[in-house]
């Protein structure tokens, strides 16, 4: 209960942070300009794989206004090691997968376009990048590889020369014998192979990084568009050889992550390092054509799925084999993704007893695949979706009931997975009959007879999800080969009259935990709102914290939050306690106030803050003086945040034009905390869960290796008439392990949409026996397929 | 080739030396200090610079400084009343019409432009309007509903922003 | 962006006397120019501004035709009232060209000079029948368009106004490339006293005209009289969003939406 007497969770409190964004005074990386900066242009490869046979940099260095420019052999004479990865992922016969070095600069070699070649560094921006085209770099262009499946074929492109057959690990969950054995058994067995399409993240701020060298101090600033200070200084410190003591890592506001800010990236190192040797500031921001070539993509799996049914159409096994593409090297976090945040989901929410999958991760010469938004749940989510809808088809059951008969039951929980998983809760049945309901399921056939008489073909589609998030406790993740610790601290400290800054070291880039934690803790010391400063993304300033993703915040961030709170709350009850001359025991805390109960004797937080500061009446020999606490909250669990989301779309067929008419989304976030920030959130993951299956697709030429998707004018980014208005609606269970119950909500929509509009389309097209799209579904792909299953093609 | 260019910065008078190729956009940001305004492309799609030069929305991506000389610049940290938003600010506030905020100094010169020119919007009009505007938080959701708010307050309307979420409503109907 | 020498003309004869830079290019709206400057993709000496020209910009009525002035913006057309009343469908291409912010910039005189192959001006300017003034002469529409960003002006020739006759009937459909919002395919069906023009932008590498439908629809003006005219794919453009097989059907779901659209 806040101090107004009306809980402050679970009310749709505005946004603390929209000021500052409404009136520009918001500060994003390219936002910050330090005294003396100079301006970094970075010279990328043109071509996917090519050998470097000299480097030329004297035109560039004479050119006007250029401080300094640095290739990699002078990054490797200075001791600069390579950017790290995060994960170890170990074959299915025990070998540790194949991490090739990667380096920040390139010596010898160039694995895609858009790999960094040099950097140059100049009184302006545009002298930069006048003088990085007088760098003289000769290439000899070698054939490139970057299509996953065909990595993996005899005689392929090698990209790496330690990696034989491109491969970098050969992957395995589950038991493969209880599968075969289903199979053996079962009364069908549906299959189908899919691609889960190649996407670039398009965090609408591009990346950006100052790095500052401190001559007095010996000290290294860096301010950069992070999810993650923390980890960037890590594993920086390792990458430059700087103490962690003298490396500051500054994530100020940050326009939109969805998973691309976790990684360290190249730039990051490059800008820091370059301060030092200039010693000046440096300063580089993406333009978006530098994005597309060089943040980390996501997804781009190619599977086979296998599900077996048995004669009640209850699913007795699932068998996986999937190619995921790693890029040409290997990012922070890409190697768990296609595993250990894929394979462990492949149950969703069904009781399906087998579940074998297995992953060869391989290499490409492209640009390096990591996390975004969903993270290899929405690739786990789509291909058991689409393999219900095919059995539901085939078997000629309606899929929402097909779905129904093979629900873990809400008396099912904990419910232990086959693929290493424990669900703490959920209630299947009744999100899906809240979004059945919500869609007008039961009235559908009508809609389509209506869309039929003008034209045009309609289809609706249910797709339910699991995601384990609220990632991830550290000991489970590092029997699994995590190099990292994924707890969540804070800082909750009370000030002397009585006003509270709370440091987290989670990260908000969007998310609104200026207000949400505000929430949480105005609740919990039943102060006002604006009595606390929610703290954020400096290195100097918070404790050391793992930061935003796999929807963490709250579940981790939150409750190490709440633990800290939990703290101050018993030592202030020590101090209330002396204050009032009463036994520890016989005070309660409520409303920002320490009584004494059953008395109306009460002081509150401010007074006991006051004394703890001001400790001349203080229990010395008991406590220390002050009110701040620090806590680390691990986890003792995922979380499990479930939904169902229905599709419902038209196809003009003369042009294979689809028009997304309405979306439901019924969803399970356990406790929640601020529905207006959760409903955005979930319109977010929509918009690019859509955005996925309808127009986003990352496109290589698979002869040259050349990116075809490096700008708007050819990745399809949504827009707003690609959309209807949502329809939202949350069930709630609460996360039985975490002290808020929450579960987390930043990627359900982009895990739980594609599906759903993959079986719309399917719904669709399926008076004319199609089976299966692939994303995205494009107008002409679209058209191709009705027109390849209406007729036989005449002739050209 | 240098050159000096006045124009007029959200009623102030201004006056800086730039480049033939120095954008609006690098003038507003670098040489004036107004961050507020961004660039999130290259290719003058995502909106995120857009500002209103004599009154209209323009991509300051896209125009010179040069081509600016003389002229009146609206950019978003001249929309609110002193400390007062606005109200189509305030509407995008109450709406939850922004997450990172990146995209949203953009997003509400645009929508000001479309009330400029269209006082009572429908969705579609306004979802047809955001075509040069990208957000890749909202979903663009609360955004649509942002506009209709704003621009109902604009006129003085305050059952507008019901409209809006009739719309929602009934969408699955 | 390379650095330039930036002019504002102060006529006509000006900027077409700092042509004789052969390296020097004119600015209208800027919108397919600046970009492309941005990318770096050409490297003009100067930039000749037409913006400060007065007598490039307007809509006037001459007689049954419209004349819009070269640096008249597409909202303007969009918006005019002379525009919306004698030939409506040339409003509501300017209306659909990029976005409201590039509208507010973008000319017509910049879009026909550039001839892009998806840009939606080349397709109203030949469907029209149109007539384009320069700085030097008179050029038909038909004549205008000469191949990819080619157009028959010569050096130093600089485009004033278009003059669109009055038409019986005309509209444009535009099927627009998911990712750039250009015209993948956009075809525009003109009705007049002395027959049908069928304009295509987008599909192939610069407008053209598909006589085959322009006869069909001179005897019948009925969708489903163009239904079985399929044009040859051979020159038609080919890309990730759209073959050339695609495209060549666009352009007869296009044309006889467009059609319909005139009755």
């Amino acid at each position: 209960m806040s101090a107004t007497g009306t809980p402050a969770i679970g009310m749709p409190i505005r946004r603390r942070e929209d000021y500052r964004f409404l009136t520009g005074q918001g500060t994003y990386t390219d936002d910050i300009n330090r005294p003396g900066q100079v301006y970094a242009s970075i010279l990328r490869s043109p071509h996917a794989s090519a050998r470097i046979t000299g480097i030329d940099t004297s035109a560039a260095a004479g050119a006007p206004g250029v401080v300094a420019v640095f290739t990699g052999k002078d990054m490797a004479a200075d001791g600069v090691g390579g950017l790290p990865c995060g994960w170890l992922i170990n074959s299915k016969d025990g070998s540790p997968m194949i991490e090739p070095t990667h380096p920040v600069l390139v010596t010898d070699r160039v694995r895609h376009v858009g790999d960094h070649v040099a950097v140059v560094i100049a009184e302006s921006l545009g002298q930069a990048r006048d003088a990085s085209e007088l760098i003289a770099v000769d290439y000899a262009v070698e054939p490139a590889i970057v299509d996953p499946a065909a990595a993996l074929l005899p005689g392929a492109t090698q990209v790496w020369d330690e990696a034989p057959g491109n491969i970098c690990y050969d992957w395995q969950l589950g038991d493969l014998a209880p599968v075969e054995a289903a199979m053996a058994k079962a009364a069908r067995i549906v299959k189908l192979d899919l691609v889960n399409n190649r996407l670039v993240p398009n965090a609408m701020e591009p990346r950006a990084a100052v790095g500052e060298f401190n001559r007095a101090t010996g000290e290294y600033s860096l301010y950069t568009t992070s999810q993650n200070p923390h980890v960037i200084r890590l594993l920086m410190s390792g990458v430059l050889h700087i103490q962690e003591t003298r490396l500051r890592v500054v994530a100020p506001d940050v326009g939109g992550g969805f998973g691309s800010k976790i990684y360290h990236y190249a730039e990051e190192a490059i800008v820091t390092w370059a301060a030092g040797k200039v010693r000046k500031p440096v300063k580089w921001t993406a333009d978006r054509s530098e994005s597309f070539m060089s943040d980390a993509h996501g997804r781009d799996h190619v599977t086979h799925v296998e599900l077996a049914l048995d004669a009640d159409a209850r699913f007795t096994g699932l068998k996986v084999s999937t190619i995921a593409n790693m890029g040409a090297y290997l990012s922070t976090f890409a190697t768990c993704i296609p595993t250990y945040l894929y394979g462990t989901l492949l149950a969703g929410t069904y009781t399906t007893p087998a579940i074998y999958v297995e992953t060869k991760a391989v290499f490409t010469h492209t640009v390096p695949v990591d996390a975004y938004r969903g993270a290899g749940r929405p690739e786990a989510t789509f291909l058991l979706e689409r393999i219900v809808d095919v059995a539901a088809d085939e078997l000629g059951i309606d899929p929402a009931e097909l779905r129904r008969r093979n629900f873990i039951p809400s008396t099912g929980f904990p419910y232990q997975t086959p693929v290493a998983l424990q669900y703490d809760s959920g209630d299947y049945h009744t999100t899906l009959e809240m979004a059945l309901q919500a869609a007008g399921y039961a009235g559908f056939e009508a809609r389509r007879q209506e869309a039929a008489r003008r034209g045009k073909l309609r289809g609706i589609g249910i797709a339910t999800y699991i995601e384990a998030c609220g990632i991830a406790p550290s000991a489970v993740v590092g029997s699994l080969g995590a190099r990292a610790g994924l707890f969540e601290s804070a800082v909750v400290r009370v000030h002397p009259t009585g006003g509270v800054t709370v440091l987290t070291g989670s990260h908000a880039h969007g998310q609104g935990h200026e207000t949400t934690f505000a929430q949480l803790v105005a609740d919990g010391l039943g102060i006002p709102i604006e009595a606390i400063e929610i703290v954020h993304g400096d290195t100097n300033k918070i404790p050391y914290g793992m930061g935003t993703y796999g929807s963490r915040s709250l579940a981790v961030g939150g409750s190490a939050i709440i633990k800290a709170m939990d703290k101050v709350i018993a030592k202030g009850r020590k101090i209330a306690a002396h204050l009032m001359e009463a036994a520890e025991a016989d005070v309660e805390f409520k409303d920002g106030a320490f009584t004494v109960a059953g008395t109306d004797r009460s002081t509150t937080l401010a007074e006991v803050a006051l004394t703890a500061y001001v400790p001349h009446n203080f229990p010395h020999e008991e406590l220390e003086p002050g009110l701040d606490e620090t806590a680390f909250y691990d986890p003792k669990n995922f979380t499990y945040p479930s939904g169902a989301h229905i599709a419902e779309i038209e196809i003009d067929p003369d042009t294979g034009h689809l028009t997304v008419v309405n979306f439901t989304a019924a969803d399970d976030f356990g406790r929640i905390i601020n529905p207006m920030i959760v409903a955005g959130q979930v319109h977010g993951g929509l918009a690019q869960g859509i955005g996925q299956a309808v127009l986003e697709g990352c496109v290589y030429d698979k002869e040259t290796g050349q990116l075809l998707t490096g700008s708007y004018n050819d990745y399809a980014m949504p827009r707003a008439a690609d959309f209807p208005n949502f329809v939202l609606s949350t069930n709630t269970t609460l996360c039985t392990h975490n002290p808020l119950g929450v579960k987390g909500c930043g990627e359900a929509g982009a895990i739980g949409a594609p599906a759903a509009i993959a079986n719309a389309i399917v719904d669709a097209l399926k008076g004319l026996g199609v089976r299966h799209v692939e994303m995205p579904a494009t107008p002409e792909k679209l058209w191709r397929v009705i027109n390849e299953h209406k007729a036989p093609r005449a002739a050209a | 080739m240098q050159t000096t260019v006045s124009l007029t910065v959200n009623g102030k008078p201004a006056s800086a030396t730039v480049e033939g190729r120095t954008l609006l956009v690098q003038l507003l940001r670098e040489q004036l200090g107004l961050t507020g305004t961004h660039v999130g492309c290259d290719t003058s799609q995502c909106g995120a610079c857009v500002v209103h030069v004599d009154g209209e929305a323009v991509k300051s991506c896209t125009l010179l400084a040069v081509q600016a000389q003389g002229r009146n610049i609206l950019t978003i940290e001249g929309v609110a009343n002193g400390d007062t938003l606005h109200p189509m600010q305030e509407a995008f506030r109450n709406n939850h019409a922004l997450q990172c905020g990146f995209c949203t100094p953009g997003m509400v010169m645009s929508a000001l432009d479309l009330v400029k020119n269209n006082a009572d919007p429908t969705e579609r009009e306004i979802r047809e309007y955001l075509e040069g505007n990208l957000c890749r938080c909202t979903g663009y959701h609360n955004i649509v509903l942002a506009i209709a708010a704003g621009a109902a307050a604009m006129r003085g309307d305050t059952a507008g922003s019901v409209k809006a979420e009739g719309a929602a409503a009934s969408a699955a109907e | 962006m390379y650095e330039f020498e930036y002019h504002t003309a102060t006529s006509l004869d000006d900027a077409a006397g700092r042509l004789a830079d052969e390296d020097a290019k004119l600015v209208a709206g800027g919108m397919t120019l600046i970009p492309t400057l941005k990318q770096r993709l050409a490297k003009p000496t100067q930039l000749i501004d037409l913006g400060k020209i007065a007598s490039l910009k307007g809509i006037t009525e001459e007689g049954d035709a419209v004349v819009v002035g070269a640096m008249t913006r597409h909202v303007d057309v969009s918006r005019s009232e002379i525009v919306r009343r004698v030939i409506p469908s040339l409003a509501e291409l300017a209306g659909m060209i990029g976005d409201p912010a590039v509208r507010n910039r973008g000319t017509i005189g910049g879009s026909i000079s550039n001839n892009d192959p998806a840009a939606d001006y080349p397709g109203a300017v030949v469907a029209l029948n149109a007539t384009v003034r320069t700085s030097k002469r008179e050029i038909a529409g038909d004549d205008f368009f000469t191949g990819l960003f080619e157009t028959a002006l010569e050096p130093g020739e600089i485009v004033t106004a278009v003059k669109f006759p009055r038409i019986q009937a005309a509209n444009y459909q535009k099927f627009r490339n998911p990712a750039s919002r250009y015209a993948i395919v956009g075809v525009y069906v003109a009705r007049t006293g002395s027959g049908v023009r069928v304009a295509v932008t987008g599909a192939g590498a610069f407008v053209f005209r598909v006589p085959e439908m322009e006869a069909a629809l001179a005897k019948s003006f009925k969708p489903d009289a163009i239904q079985d005219i399929v044009i040859p794919q051979d020159d038609l453009n080919s890309d990730i969003h759209a073959s050339a097989e695609y495209r060549a059907h666009l352009v007869n779901v296009m044309a006889r939406r467009a059609v319909a659209a005139c009755a």
